[in-house]
């Protein structure tokens, strides 16, 4: 299942709630799978008195991969070219995140035909937390 | 001192999946994966980083026997002023310290195939740019650029990632 370029023209846009009130279990289960155990994420003491944040807050990776997983579902699997941005805020216990896509444009890179998407990722204030752009392998 | 050797293991993938809350069958269950068109169990987008676990010395984890920047019995494991924040590894090392905080700031895949559950990936990272920008409440932003080559057993090069690291110093001069 792949995403038809002709059926979703520049300016279509894709949503989705990637998570609502995040946890700080879930940051903990991202640093285990992930690897990164930065304390930053998971340490209120070390966060709050060492590094002075007001409570521990999300892997920027975490971020965009809700955000990937809003792609997925709607250009299919295994049909990203590309995936990219910018951490922009940050995101912390609580927050819940909106993932949105639109269409760019249509391009065709080695014979194959890619559609191109604008990546926008805000909480539930509407601050910007991720910014970026992908591609993905579409049908006619 | 870097990952070499990153075997991509189905109950990895689940692990990962669950983490970022995705229950798509195609990161959990073989024949899903195949009703789907697919060869078997795929790795969602960002998985490639979650090689940090085959990297014997990423300083994001904590080093058996080492002391280690968390609290414990007091707020951080190292002395104040220490060393949170290193470099080196596919992830550029973000942590943190009293005059610095090291944050990952860009992240950018470039997918020339979907990783699948069985590949063994052999990474190869070099340095790319570096740049500095004053922060808007005074201090340093350095930025950092590293890129990583994820090849395949036949050697085919399968996904490229471009990361970007940032560090705010916190107090004038400092760092």
């Amino acid at each position: 299942m792949a995403l038809s370029a002709a059926g979703n023209p520049v300016g279509t846009v894709f949503e989705a709630v990637v998570v609502d009130n995040l946890t700080r279990t879930q940051i903990v289960q991202y640093a285990g799978a992930s690897g990164d155990f930065n304390p930053l994420h998971t340490d209120e003491v070390f966060v709050t008195r060492v590094a002075g944040f007001p409570t521990v807050f999300a892997h920027g990776m975490l971020t965009m991969a809700m955000t990937g997983r809003m792609l997925t579902d709607t250009v299919g699997d295994g049909r990203l070219a590309r995936f990219g941005g910018r951490f922009r805020a940050q995101v912390w216990p609580g927050d819940t995140l909106t993932a949105r896509a639109e269409v760019t444009g249509v391009v065709v890179e080695d014979g194959d035909r890619l559609i191109e998407l604008a990546v926008s990722t805000v909480n539930q204030d509407g601050l910007e937390v991720f910014s970026g752009n992908a591609a993905a392998s579409a049908d006619p | 001192m870097a990952l070499k050797r990153f075997p991509v293991e189905a109950g990895h993938i689940l692990a990962f999946a669950d983490a970022i809350g995705d229950e798509n069958p195609v990161y959990r269950d073989e024949e899903a994966a195949v009703a789907a068109g697919l060869e078997g169990i795929i790795a969602p987008p960002t998985f490639a980083v979650a090689g940090a676990h085959f990297d014997p010395h990423y300083p994001l984890r904590p080093t058996i026997g080492e002391p280690w920047f968390g609290s414990g019995r007091e707020p951080t494991g190292i002395r104040a002023g220490g060393d949170g924040a290193a470099g080196g590894g596919p992830t550029p090392a973000v942590g943190t310290s009293s005059e610095e905080t090291a944050l990952h700031a860009e992240q950018h895949f470039e997918y020339h195939r979907t990783l699948r559950a069985g590949d063994v990936l052999t990474p190869s990272s070099h340095d790319g740019r570096t740049w500095q920008k004053e922060g808007r409440r005074g201090g340093t932003m350095r930025f950092t650029e590293f890129v990583t080559e994820y090849r395949d057993a036949d050697g085919t090069l399968v996904l490229t990632s471009r990361t970007v690291a940032v560090r705010i110093s916190r107090t004038e001069g400092a760092g």
